[in-house]
C-alpha cells in the first residue's frame, strides 16, 4: 500500500529496514582495497616536555609502515577549524603535551593488532610538569597550562570579541539597589555542573583514501558536520573543495562529541597521501574518553534577589567553565550559548560572568544541549530555592516572572528575538495532567509516615535552529574560521525521469529520522508517495552547502530549505501537468501519486508522465526549461526558542541515600510537529541523559589530570534497569521565522532534566536542612547530605 | 589456527591468529559487519551473538573458543525477507535512533524471549541490562520488545503502528 503522509502524523521510519537487519553502513563498515591501519601514541603525562621520541623499534616491526611524529606533520598548521582563542591545538603534540591521552605519534601497519604492538615499542622522552586540574586552582593562574599565558581566555560578558556586534547592558547597579532593600530576599548557591564523556554507542572512525591520480581525497567520517570536515581538509592541504569528498554515512549516535574537525581525520587523510594507501582509524572506547570532546564542566554561583511574594529582582551567574587544555571548533563559544538562555523564560534583570579557563584535561565542547543545559540548571536549582526560601510554591514563582504570551516578540537582555512562547499554559497543562495537588498531598502524607518523597519542577526554554548566517560575526558559523560555509541550511528536491523523487539535504544525521521527516514533507507537498522519496544526507559532494546535524537546527533550517524546494518543483510540475491536461496550472491539484484537474478527478497525470514530460523538453510549453528539480539555501531571519516544562517524584531512602526516580513527566513545546512519534523518541533520550547527569554520570581526574572514569565499567551510562517509562505531552507554539513553524526538540529532553531531579531530590530531605547537593546525586552523598543536616 | 565456526547456518572454515575476537572474525573476515564494536571492555553490548542458544558479548570471546559452535548474528534472525517479530517490534514501536546498539539489543532480546516468552516489564529491563543504548531512553526498547512478545505467542500486540504512548 503506498502511504502519501501527512506531516504531523505517526511514520515509521523509512531508516530501520536497513538497520534492524545489521545492515546499516557506519563507517567502520566500510572496506576499502589495501588499507592500512591507524594506531595513536599517547600521552600518559597531563603536563610534560618531550624531549625525544625513538620510533626505531616499532618502524622493525614487520607490517608497520610508518611512524609520524609532530616533525612530518608541521608544515599543515594547526588544525584550521578551532576557534583562535589561546593555544592552537597542533596535529600531534610538539614539544609538549597538554593533557592525559594527547596524541604523540601516529602508527601505520598491515592491521590493528601489530598496529597497536608497534605503538608499545614507540619510546617517547616525557619530562612532566606540574598540571592544574582543579577550575578554581586553574582561575587563579597559580600553575599556567600553556607557558606564559593566562588560563583565562575569556569572559563572557562583555568583550572586543562579542561586544562590537551587541551592546551589552550592565544591570548590576539596579541588583545591587535590589540587594539593599530590607524587603528583599537575597538567596545564592555554588553549584558544581560536573564533566561528562559523551560516550556515542558508536566510537569515532575515519577512513581516507587519497588519489594522486585525480589530485583528490575522500574521507568516511563518523561526523555531524561533514561539510566542514571537506573545509578544513581543503585548508589544510591547500587542495580547492571540489576535489574533497567527506562522506558520514551511518552515524551511530552524535550529542555533539562528532560536531568537531579533529586532528585523526587530517592525520589519516596525510598518512593516505603519503602512503599512498587508504588509511584507516577506529576509536576505542578507552580513546573516547582521552581524545574526543566531553561536555559541561563548570563551576559556579547563583543568585537571586527577589521580593518576599515572589517577584525576581536580579539573577547573577558568576561561573568558570572548563575548556580543557585546548579549544576546538565551538569550546569558548558553549558557555556564550548558555548566556543566551541565562535568564530563562523570565522577564528578571540578570547580570553574569562566565570565565572560560584551560586546564590540563582533554578538550570540552558541544554536548547534548551544548551551554543550555549548564544554564537552566543554574537557573532553575536557584528558582527553587528561592521559592523555598520565602515559602512559595515553586510553581507559582515561575509563573509570577514568567515572560506574558502578549509580551512576544521578546527582545531579551542581550539583544536576541525571542520568537513566541506561552509558558504558563505550558506548565499548567502540566501540571494539570500530573494532578499537582494531589501529587503533593500525596508526598506529604508519606513525609508523614517518615518516608522521603520529593517532587521537582523544572521549565526551560532554549535558543536552537542555528541558524543565521548572519550570527557568522559571533562565531556561530565556520566561515569565522576561514572554512567556507556559514550557517544555512540546504534542499534539493529532484523528481527523477521515473516520477521517484530525490530529495539531498544538508545535514548529517545520527539518529533523527530526517530521512522519515523530511520524506514526509516532500511527500505531503507533491502527493509522491514515501516509498518513492530517498532522502539523501551526509556527503559532502552532494549537500555542498549544509552544515551539518547540531543544535537542534535540522528541522527548523535544512527541513524549510526543503519546503521551499519543494514548493517550487510543484510550481513547475503544475504547469507541465496544465500543458499536458490542457488546463491552467491555477486548477492543476497534486494528490495520489498525481495531478488532478480541479473539479475533474479523471483529467490526471501521474508523476512518471509529469517527470517524462520534463525530461523530454521539446514537450514542454514555450519558455519552460527542461529538468523537474528545485535546490534552495535558507538562512533563517532568527533561531528559535522551544521551551517546556519538567516534573520528577523521587523517593530518598533514609539509610543509604539511594533515589528512586518513580516517575518522570514533561510537557515539551516544540512548535508544529512533523513526526510525533521522532519527536517523543527524541524527548526519551534527552530526558534519559538529564537523569543520568543528576544522578550517577562524572568524568572524573585525578589531581594529576588521569581521567579514571576511561571505560565503561567506571563511567556508568543509563540502563534499562536505571529508567522508568516516560510520560510525555506537548503544547504546540508555532514559530514564525520558518514557514513550517518548527523548532526543534533534540536536545529540549536533557535541558529540561538534570534540575529537575536534583529539585526533587532536594524537595525530599529539604525539610531535614539540606539545601543543595551536587551532582551526581550518588547515594553516599545524598547519604551525606542528610547527615550532615542532621547534625 | 584452523577453526570451524557455523555462522547463520553456514559453516566456515578459517585460518585465524589465535588473539583473533570473534567480533573482529564476523566483521572482517566473514564480512558481518551487523555485529557492532562499542566499547572494549565488554559492557555496551553491541557486539552481542548468540552462540550455542545463549547471548554472548562477541568482543569477550576469541574467534577459536567458537569452534565447533554455532552462532547467529543479526543477519541470521530474519526468515529470507520476513522480519523475526522482534525486528519488526523495533521499527513498530520505534525501538532505534541511530541504529548501532540495534542489533546487539535485538539479540539480546531474541535470547529474552527464547527464554520467557511474556516477559514484564522488569524483565525486559534485566534481560537487556547488558546492552547499552545512549539514544533512546529505552522506552521505545521495552515497547519493541513487548511488541514482539506479543506477536511470537500469536496475539495481537496493543496500539497501532508507531504509537508511542505506553
Ligand atoms: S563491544 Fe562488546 S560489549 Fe561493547
Ligand atoms: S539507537 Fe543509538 S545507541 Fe541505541
Amino acid at each position: 500500500m503506498s502511504t502519501i503522509s501527512a506531516m504531523g502524523g505517526i511514520v515509521r521510519r523509512k531508516e530501520d529496514p536497513s538497520l534492524i537487519q545489521g545492515k546499516g553502513i557506519y563507517v567502520d563498515d566500510v572496506k576499502r582495497r589495501g588499507e592500512l591501519v591507524a594506531v595513536f601514541v599517547r600521552s600518559p603525562f597531563a603536563a610534560a616536555t618531550i624531549s625525544g621520541i625513538d620510533a626505531s623499534a616499532a618502524l622493525e616491526l614487520d607490517g608497520v609502515h610508518a611512524v609520524y611524529t609532530a616533525d612530518d606533520v608541521r608544515h599543515l598548521g594547526p588544525n584550521p577549524a578551532q576557534v583562535a582563542v589561546g593555544t592552537l591545538r597542533p596535529l600531534l603534540a610538539d614539544g609538549s603535551v597538554h593533557h592525559v591521552g594527547e596524541a604523540v605519534a601516529m602508527v601505520i601497519a598491515d592491521n590493528r593488532y601489530i598496529a597497536q604492538d608497534a605503538a608499545d615499542l614507540v619510546f617517547v622522552d616525557y619530562e612532566p610538569k606540574d598540571a592544574v586540574v582543579d577550575l578554581k586552582e586553574a582561575f587563579a593562574d597559580t600553575v599556567q597550562v600553556h607557558e606564559g599565558a593566562s588560563n583565562t581566555l575569556l569572559t563572557w560578558h562583555g568583550n572586543a570579541w562579542w561586544e562590537g556586534v551587541i551592546e551589552l547592558p550592565d544591570p548590576s547597579p539596579g541588583i545591587q539597589a535590589a540587594k539593599e532593600r530590607d524587603d528583599t530576599v537575597v538567596v545564592g548557591l555554588e553549584m558544581v555542573n560536573q564533566r561528562l564523556i559523551p560516550t556515542a554507542i558508536e566510537p569515532r572512525a575515519v577512513l581516507a583514501e587519497w588519489n594522486s591520480g585525480y589530485g583528490s581525497v575522500e574521507l568516511w567520517t563518523s561526523s555531524q558536520i561533514p561539510q566542514a570536515v571537506a573545509g578544513a581538509i581543503g585548508v589544510a592541504f591547500g587542495i580547492p573543495f571540489n576535489k574533497v569528498r567527506v562522506v558520514a554515512p551511518e552515524v551511530g549516535g552524535g550529542f555533539g562529541v562528532k560536531l568537531n574537525v579533529y586532528p585523526d581525520e587530517l592525520l589519516c587523510c596525510f598518512a593516505s597521501k603519503d602512503l599512498g594507501r587508504p588509511v584507516r582509524w577506529t576509536e576505542t572506547r578507552r580513546e573516547a574518553g582521552f581524545s574526543s570532546t566531553q561536555g559541561r564542566g563548570w563551576i559556579g554561583t547563583a543568585t537571586i534577589t527577589g521580593t518576599r511574594d515572589g517577584k525576581i529582582l536580579g539573577y547573577e551567574l558568576d561561573a568558570i567553565c572548563d575548556m580543557g587544555a585546548y579549544t576546538q571548533n565551538f569550546t569558548v563559544a558553549i558557555p556564550l550559548l548558555g548566556l543566551f538562555v541565562a535568564p530563562g523564560q523570565y522577564d528578571i534583570p540578570t547580570s553574569y560572568a562566565l570565565h572560560c579557563v584551560v586546564t590540563n584535561t582533554p578538550t570540552t565542547d558541544a554536548y547534548r544541549g551544548a551551554g543550555r543545559p549548564e544554564a537552566a540548571y543554574y537557573l532553575e536549582r536557584i528558582i527553587d530555592a528561592y521559592a523555598r526560601e520565602i515559602g512559595m510554591d515553586p510553581a507559582d514563582v515561575r509563573k509570577v516572572n514568567y515572560w506574558k504570551p502578549d509580551q512576544f516578540p521578546v527582545t531579551t537582555e542581550i539583544g536576541l528575538t525571542m520568537d513566541s512562547g506561552d509558558y504558563e499554559k505550558n506548565l499548567d497543562a502540566l501540571l494539570d495532567r500530573v494532578g499537582y495537588e494531589d501529587l503533593k498531598a500525596k508526598r506529604d502524607a508519606a513525609r508523614a509516615e517518615g518516608r522521603l518523597l520529593g517532587i521537582g519542577l523544572s521549565t526551560y526554554v532554549e535558543v536552537c535552529g542555528f541558524g543565521p548566517s548572519a550570527l557568522a560575526g559571533l562565531g556561530f558559523s565556520w566561515a569565522g574560521y576561514g572554512l567556507p560555509t556559514a550557517f544555512n541550511g540546504s534542499g534539493v528536491v529532484r523528481v527523477q525521469p521515473d516520477g521517484t523523487c530525490t530529495v539531498t539535504i544538508g545535514t548529517a544525521p545520527s539518529g533523527q529520522g530526517h530521512e522519515t521527516t523530511w520524506a514526509q514533507i516532500v511527500s505531503e507537498g507533491l502527493g509522491i508517495p514515501m516509498e518513492n522519496i530517498e532522502v539523501r544526507h551526509g556527503d559532502s559532494v552532494d549537500s555542498p552547502t549544509g552544515v551539518g546535524t547540531f543544535g537542534s537546527r535540522s528541522i527548523a533550517v535544512d527541513g524549510t530549505a526543503t519546503f521551499e524546494a519543494t514548493k517550487r518543483v510543484k510550481e513547475k510540475a503544475a504547469t507541465i501537468a496544465g500543458h499536458l491536461l490542457e488546463a491552467a496550472p491555477e486548477d492543476i491539484h497534486f494528490a495520489d501519486g498525481g495531478a488532478h484537474v480541479a473539479g475533474s478527478p479523471d483529467r490526471s497525470v501521474t508523476w512518471a508522465q509529469i517527470a517524462e514530460s520534463a525530461y523530454q523538453p521539446h514537450t514542454l510549453p514555450e519558455g519552460v526549461e527542461g529538468g523537474l528539480e528545485s535546490s534552495v539555501v535558507f538562512s533563517p531571519p532568527n533561531a528559535t526558542w522551544p521551551f517546556g516544562s519538567h516534573m520528577a517524584l523521587v523517593e530518598v531512602d533514609p539509610e543509604t541515600g539511594d533515589v528512586d526516580l518513580l516517575e518522570y513527566w514533561a510537557t515539551d513545546d516544540c512548535g508544529n510537529v512533523i513526526n510525533p512519534m521522532i519527536v517523543d523518541g527524541q524527548l526519551h533520550g534527552g530526558i534519559a541523559q538529564g537523569i543520568a547527569q543528576a544522578l550517577f554520570e562524572e568524568a572524573i581526574y585525578d589531581d594529576v589530570g588521569n581521567l579514571l572514569t576511561a571505560s565503561m565499567l567506571d563511567y556508568p551510562l543509563p540502563a534499562a534497569e536505571s529508567l522508568p517509562m516516560f510520560s510525555l505531552d506537548r503544547t504546540v507554539t508555532p514559530t514564525d521565522v520558518n514557514p513550517l513553524g518548527v523548532k526543534g526538540i533534540g536536545e529540549a529532553g536533557t535541558i529540561g532534566s538534570a534540575q529537575t531531579i536534583v529539585n526533587a531530590v532536594v524537595d525530599a530531605v529539604s525539610h531535614l536542612g539540606v539545601k543543595h547537593i551536587d551532582m551526581p546525586l550518588r547515594p553516599k552523598r545524598v547519604w551525606q547530605a542528610i547527615e550532615d543536616a542532621r547534625n | 589456527m584452523e577453526v570451524g565456526i557455523s555462522v547463520n547456518g553456514t559453516d566456515y572454515r578459517s585460518d585465524v591468529e589465535p588473539r583473533t575476537l570473534l567480533v573482529h572474525f564476523l566483521r572482517d573476515q566473514l564480512g558481518l559487519t551487523g555485529t557492532h564494536v562499542g566499547c572494549d571492555t565488554g559492557y555496551c553490548g553491541a557486539c552481542t551473538v548468540i552462540v550455542d542458544g545463549r547471548a554472548v558479548k562477541s568482543c569477550t570471546m576469541f574467534a577459536v573458543q567458537a569452534d565447533g559452535r554455532s552462532v547467529r548474528t543479526v543477519e541470521g534472525v530474519a526468515n529470507g525477507d520476513e522480519l523475526h517479530p522482534v525486528q519488526e517490534g523495533f521499527w513498530e514501536r520505534h525501538g532505534l535512533q541511530c541504529g548501532f546498539c540495534t542489533p546487539g539489543m535485538i539479540m539480546s532480546s531474541v535470547a529474552l524471549l527464547e527464554h520467557n516468552d511474556n516477559p514484564t516489564e522488569s524483565e525486559i529491563r534485566h534481560g537487556i541490562e547488558g546492552n547499552l543504548c545512549r539514544c533512546t531512553g529505552y522506552h521505545n526498547i521495552v515497547r519493541s520488545v513487548r511488541y514482539a512478545s506479543a506477536k511470537l505467542r500469536g496475539e495481537k500486540p496493543e496500539g497501532a503502528s508507531g504509537e508511542v504512548a505506553p
